[in-house]
Formats: structure tokens, C-alpha cells, sequence
């Protein structure tokens, strides 16, 4: 926005539309097919066509949603049955698949806070959604009185499903939402504040970072073309940190955050910090 | 013996006991510095056989900020380049203990001020020094010395209970903060700024060691500005996140609004704190490692100020009006509703004096990352209609949520200014 003072008009409008201010006229008024993403432009610097992109991304976090909402309502029903275990065993893995798009979710408003706040993040009030049926099951160890919760949670999960289609995504939400994802790990989930009572923080650990790795995938060829360096040092660093992650494994899920060691911690976030920073650059495909 | 004895054997005049204070009397007429030259006058009142010499003469007068006055100076003073803010826990018990302290305290910051060392230095040689020596020899570097009551400290220990003020209590919990009791709290609060930070920390220093049997210290954190040699055009300073900080601060000129916005009145229900000011103070760190990553527009946004010049988004110039309602050609906001300028500013009722200062706590030894932020301080006529008010509304709301965190919060009842004879609190007892 900033450049709308200095450039000449020509030159803004071209980078208002492809720089994320004017996205809705730029995605959605071609219904035509879209080219591969790994087509050829011209020399010109055209700005790339994340027609295709945005689509494959809109494809997956559909998916995730499905998965989600389905794997929720056996977690709610589980609550609701008052079968603490079988509830506390379903509760990371549904929470897994918000974790992969939650830049998405976080895009439609309310719906992150009702489903996904931490214990101080609103008023006591207006506290409900997966963290609160956490606190219950873990500490006060029961699922007595969550009942009203667990409805709630899986009406919201079912309105994210209703909602997402019609969330306007482009490219410019993909890259940022990429590197969001990882800031989500970076300021909770590495330090162990995510699940406070459940420990579960790996769990959204490692979705978070499946999440950013699916938009660099399909942003891939777009990035190897702009800066085939950057492409390479980027997926070399999810390739580390997926490494990493791999000796935290337990089952089909992961250790529990308090057995990390303090140097194990520190080094997580050092190499989340090492991958986020490349990854923040991949906004050059966006133009200027 | 040390060479100071031999040095000064031959000089008559050096026989005769003279204090500290004696020597810059007299330098300050030029008697003794004609007579003897700057190197004799520091060898005489240096512990260490320093023969270098000290700046004998009265500090100038823009290196000093009285320290009595109607109101405490460090409040409406221009910030200096650095603050050393202590937080002090009082053990022992009763008022006049604690007003004991306010004198002692008093008086060495009042000499403090004016460059001069905390006490009188006795030549005995099996007694410590009265004061620690590491600013002997620096000019005061603008210090201010500011003292607050906590809280705590109009519970039952001091007698002191009917006199809280009824704005005066301990801040609500906003949302998303995550207070550590190793940054919060303090039934004193003693601001310290200086443009220079061995100075600021020497008064710090001492006032602890006055302190000592009467109140320990609860927390300390340093902080830094640009310095006004770095910008010697005093504009506004950039905190950590590279943008500019404290355009929107009211004019500290204007005596009206300072009444209005920052000085307690007698009349706002505690008539010992008229002339004095509510200071909330609040360690933010910020998620460094994240803002950097973040995207140029997403900065702007955050703040709604560009970060090149300081303007409001939309507008050319730092103190250009920020006009909430001004739209782009698409026909949205130019200032994001949730940005922190928006919330911050909203109908411009909610006013407050920001004197506040980054600060750098080496790492965070769990994540590795930097443990940097923001010492933010306010002064206000009213904690709750003023900072509480705002904090509720940044707190919901606001965009920069995402890359800061509270983690230490407290507040003081900054005192009235004492009156040369009287002493900090003096109103209070």
C-alpha cells in the first residue's frame, strides 16, 4: 500500500493485483481451467498464475476439513459418553487436521477463538472449544459438565466445514498463512503452551509444520523459478526439522512435551526459526 | 599507606580535613583550582590512588534536572537515552522505618541530581566508602530519580490503609498476558533515567544499599533509547519493531493538559498524591523472531503507520492527523480497524503520557530466541479511566497481540515533588 504514493499509476495497479489488495478480481474472474503453475511464463515479468495453486490449496484444506469435523465428533461423542480415556486418546489427532489450516480458520473471524483459545486468551465467560474440554479431561479428570462444550465445538467444527468454501483464498494468504503456521509453533507449541494440560503440544508441532510444508509443495515450482537457492534451502530446512521431529515419535503420535529435555527444546525452536526465515521470502513470487 | 598520603604530605592545605562537598564549594569559586590545579583536587577525594583528574566544577546546567520541585521530575522531563527501573520490597515493618528510608532517599537522590556522591566521605581507610564510586568524576547526565508506592504498600503493615487512593488497586487480568512474579509487582517502584547508564545504575545501586535491613530489591530492568547522540535531532524514537513509538504522546509544554492528563489533582479523592501521577509500567517482550519474518505490509498494518516515515497509512507525515474513516479507492479503511494506531488512537478521549523504553534481557534460555522488548511506562491522572481503559481495548483486539506478550506488570502512585527540607512521601505520612 505504501507504494501507492510514490509509483506511477500503471505500476500500482499492476502490483495491487498481485500483490494481495485486490485478490478477489484476480482469482476469481477467470472460471477458465488453469495452467499448470509450472508453466513457462514469458521473460516479461508477468506475474505468475496461482489459479491452479490456489486450487490444489483449496482442495487440501477442504480435505483437512472433512477429517476434521468427522474426527471431532468422535472426540464429542466420547465426551459426551463420559468415556474419559477413549476422549483423551481422540483428542490430539482431531486436533491435527484444525492444526494444518488454521491460517484459514483463523481468516474467518470468531471461529479460532471458539474453537482453538487457550485458557487466558478471552474472558472466563466466553471460554469453550478444544482447550477447555482439554482442561476438564486432563486435570479435573472428567468429562462431567462438558457436555454443553463438546455440542458446541462440533457445531463450530461443522461451521468452519460450511464456512471454508467460500473463504477467499490467494496467494498472497497461502504465503503468509505458510509462514504463520510456523509462528503458531514458534509462540506456543515450542515453549509447551498450546496444550498446558495435555501435553499434547507435538501433536500441533508437527501439523502445524505439515501445514506450511503443503503450501511451500504446491508453491514450490513458482518459488524454484524466482530463486531456485531459496527453493532448495527451504525444503532442505523442512527436510531438518521433519528429521528432528521423527526421534519425538511414539506410536502413531507423539511424546508427551514434558519429556523433552531443555536443550531438545532449544534446538526444535532454533531450526523452526531457521526455516521460517526462508520461508518468509517466499513473498518474491508474489512480485512487489 | 597509599600514594595518596604522599602525594598530599607536601600541600599544607591538605592537612586540614576537608569534606568532598568543601572541595567543590570551593572549586566552584575557582579558589581551590587556582591554588591547586585540577589533578591535586581529584587526588584528594579519590579512594583509589587515581591521579586523573575530575571534573571539579559545578556540572552545566543542561547535565542537571533538580530534584525537588512541585511534581517529581523523570515524568514530564524528555526521556533520557536510558532508565534502570527498580522494583523494591519493603521487610520491615511500620511507618517510621519506612519514612526514615523516604529521607535517606531523598537526600541522595537530591545530591545524585546534582552530581555530587551520596554521602560524605570520611578519609578513614578501615571503613568501606559511603558511596560505591563509579560515577565519581561523571557529570549527572540529566538524572531523574523517580519514587512511586506500590499497591502492597497501603496494606496493613505501614498503617498506611485508609490513604490508597480509590483508583489506586492492583490492574484487572487482561486478556493474552502471561505475568511472571520475577517482572510484577512492588510496594515501591523508583524510576531511573540518565543519558548515561553507569549513572543511572550507580543511583539504582546505591539506593539498594541504603535500602539494606529496610527493603530489598524485587526486580530491576534496564532500558535504552536511541541516545540523543545517535539522533540529535530528537525525533520520535523506533522501539524494537523498527517503528516510530510515542508520536501520539500529548505535548508535555501544555500545563493544561498535563493537569488534565497526567498530574493527580488533590481533589481526585487522595489530596496527599495532588501534583503527583499514577504510573503503570508493563515488560513486554516482543516475539522478535517472528516480526521479522513478517511481511512489510503485515508490519504496516499491524501498526497502521508506514514504517519508513511514521505516517498514519494513507497519509504523508508522522504527525499528519490519523483519520480512522479515511478509505482507499476500493473503499476500505486505509488504517485497518484492528491496527494498534486504530484502537490505540480511537476517538482520541483516552489520552496518556508514554515514557517508555526498549529493553534487551539476553535469551530466552528455553527457545533460544531474544528475550527483548519494550519497558512500557505511562503516567496518568487515573489508572482506571486512562491505562486500564486502553489496555482493555489493546488487549481484545489489537493486531499487534500477535507479536508482543506481557510478562511484567506493576503499578505506583508516583508522589507529589518534595520541597527542599520536606522528603519523597512526605504528603503520605
Amino acid at each position: 500500500m505504501k507504494y501507492n504514493v510514490i509509483l506511477p499509476t500503471g505500476i500500482l495497479v499492476a502490483s495491487l493485483l498481485f500483490s494481495g489488495c485486490g485478490q478477489k478480481e484476480n482469482v476469481e474472474a477467470d472460471p477458465t481451467p488453469a495452467a499448470p503453475a509450472t508453466t513457462e511464463t514469458s521473460a516479461a515479468p508477468a506475474a505468475a498464475d496461482f489459479t491452479a495453486a490456489i486450487e490444489q490449496y483449496r482442495n487440501f484444506a477442504v480435505e483437512q476439513c472433512d477429517l476434521f469435523v468427522k474426527e471431532t465428533e468422535k472426540f464429542t461423542n466420547a465426551v459426551k459418553a463420559g468415556k474419559l480415556d477413549e476422549a483423551k486418546k481422540l483428542y490430539a489427532p482431531a486436533r491435527a487436521y484444525y492444526e494444518r489450516i488454521e491460517p484459514v480458520a483463523e481468516a474467518l473471524g470468531d471461529l479460532d477463538p471458539n474453537i482453538d483459545a487457550r485458557v487466558n486468551d478471552v474472558d472466563a465467560a466466553e471460554w469453550r472449544g478444544f482447550h477447555r474440554i482439554e482442561k476438564a479431561l486432563w486435570e479435573d479428570k472428567t468429562t462431567a459438565g462438558q457436555e454443553g462444550f463438546a455440542d458446541q465445538l462440533l457445531k463450530d467444527a461443522q461451521l468452519l466445514r460450511a464456512k471454508i468454501e467460500t473463504i477467499d483464498i490467494d496467494a498472497s494468504l497461502m504465503v503468509t498463512g505458510a509462514v504463520e503456521l510456523l509462528n503458531e509453533v514458534s509462540s506456543s507449541k515450542v515453549t509447551g503452551e498450546e496444550e498446558l494440560y495435555s501435553h499434547t503440544d507435538l501433536y500441533d508441532f508437527a501439523a502445524n509444520v505439515e501445514g506450511a510444508n503443503k503450501i511451500f509443495e504446491i508453491l514450490k515450482p513458482e518459488v524454484a523459478k524466482k530463486d531456485a537457492d531459496l527453493e532448495k534451502e527451504i525444503g532442505d530446512r523442512f527436510a531438518t526439522l521433519k528429521q528432528e521431529l521423527e526421534a519425538f515419535k511414539k506410536g502413531d503420535g507423539y511424546v508427551d512435551y514434558t519429556e523433552l529435555k531443555d536443550d531438545q527444546i532449544r534446538k526444535l525452536s532454533q531450526n523452526l526459526d531457521a526455516l521460517a526465515e526462508p520461508l518468509s521470502n517466499m513473498g518474491k513470487i508474489l512480485g512487489v | 599507606m597509599s600514594d595518596r598520603n604522599k602525594n598530599s604530605n607536601d600541600d599544607s592545605i591538605m592537612k586540614k580535613p576537608m569534606t568532598r562537598r568543601d572541595v567543590l564549594r570551593l572549586a566552584g569559586t575557582g579558589g581551590l583550582g587556582l591554588l591547586l590545579g585540577g589533578g591535586a583536587i581529584g587526588g584528594l577525594f579519590t579512594a583509589e590512588n587515581n591521579r586523573k583528574s575530575e571534573a571539579a566544577q559545578a556540572p552545566a546546567a543542561e547535565d542537571r534536572i533538580p530534584f525537588y520541585g512541585h511534581h517529581q521530575a523523570g515524568i514530564i522531563t524528555p526521556a533520557q537515552n536510558f532508565i534502570c527501573f527498580a522494583a523494591f520490597d519493603v521487610t520491615g515493618s511500620g511507618s517510621h522505618s519506612l519514612q526514615k528510608l523516604f529521607r535517606t532517599w531523598t537526600a541522595a537522590a537530591a545530591a545524585m541530581a546534582e552530581g555530587k556522591q551520596v554521602g560524605e566521605e570520611s578519609d578513614n581507610h578501615n571503613l568501606p566508602p559511603v558511596d560505591t564510586g563509579e560515577s565519581v568524576g561523571l557529570n549527572p547526565s540529566r538524572l531523574t530519580i523517580t519514587f512511586g508506592a506500590g499497591t502492597s504498600l497501603f496494606d496493613d503493615r505501614f498503617g498506611l490503609s485508609s490513604k490508597r487512593p480509590p483508583s489506586f488497586k492492583e490492574l484487572p487480568a487482561f486478556n493474552g498476558e502471561q505475568l511472571e512474579p520475577q517482572w510484577s509487582g512492588g510496594d515501591i517502584g523508583v524510576q531511573v533515567c540518565a543519558d548515561d547508564m553507569q549513572v543511572a545504575f550507580h543511583a539504582v545501586r546505591n539506593l539498594a544499599r541504603m535500602a539494606r535491613g529496610t527493603a530489598v530489591l524485587r526486580w530491576v530492568q534496564e532500558g535504552f533509547q536511541r541516545s540523543t547522540q545517535a539522533d540529535p535531532s530528537g525525533g520520535t524514537p523506533r522501539n524494537l519493531l523498527g517503528f516510530k513509538d510515542g508520536t501520539g504522546n500529548p505535548a508535555v509544554t501544555s500545563g493544561q493538559d498535563m493537569d488534565k492528563v497526567v498530574w493527580a489533582q488533590g481533589s481526585d479523592g487522595a489530596a496527599w498524591m495532588g501534583g503527583g501521577s499514577y504510573m503503570a509500567v508493563r515488560r513486554i517482550r516482543m516475539r522478535i523472531e517472528i516480526w521479522d519474518r513478517s511481511s512489510l505490509k503485515d508490519q504496516e498494518d499491524t501498526f497502521g503507520r508506514y514504517r519508513a516515515s511514521g505516517a498514519p497509512l494513507g497519509s504523508k507525515n508522522e504527525f499528519d492527523p490519523v483519520d480512522l474513516s479515511a478509505k482507499d479507492e476500493k473503499g476500505n479503511p486505509h488504517i485497518p480497524a484492528n491496527s494498534h494506531v486504530a484502537l490505540a488512537r480511537g476517538d482520541g478521549s483516552l489520552q496518556m503520557l508514554r515514557r517508555s523504553y526498549s529493553y534487551s534481557g539476553g535469551i530466552d534460555l528455553k527457545t533460544g530466541q531474544l528475550d527483548a522488548g519494550l519497558l512500557f511506562i505511562s503516567y496518568q491522572r487515573d489508572l482506571i479511566k486512562q491505562f486500564v481503559a486502553m489496555q482493555q481495548k489493546l488487549s481484545k483486539s489489537d493486531r499487534l497481540n500477535e507479536y508482543i506478550l506481557h510478562v511484567g506488570s506493576a503499578v505506583f502512585a508516583c508522589f507529589p515533588g518534595a520541597s527542599k527540607g520536606g522528603y519523597i512521601g512526605d504528603t503520605l505520612f
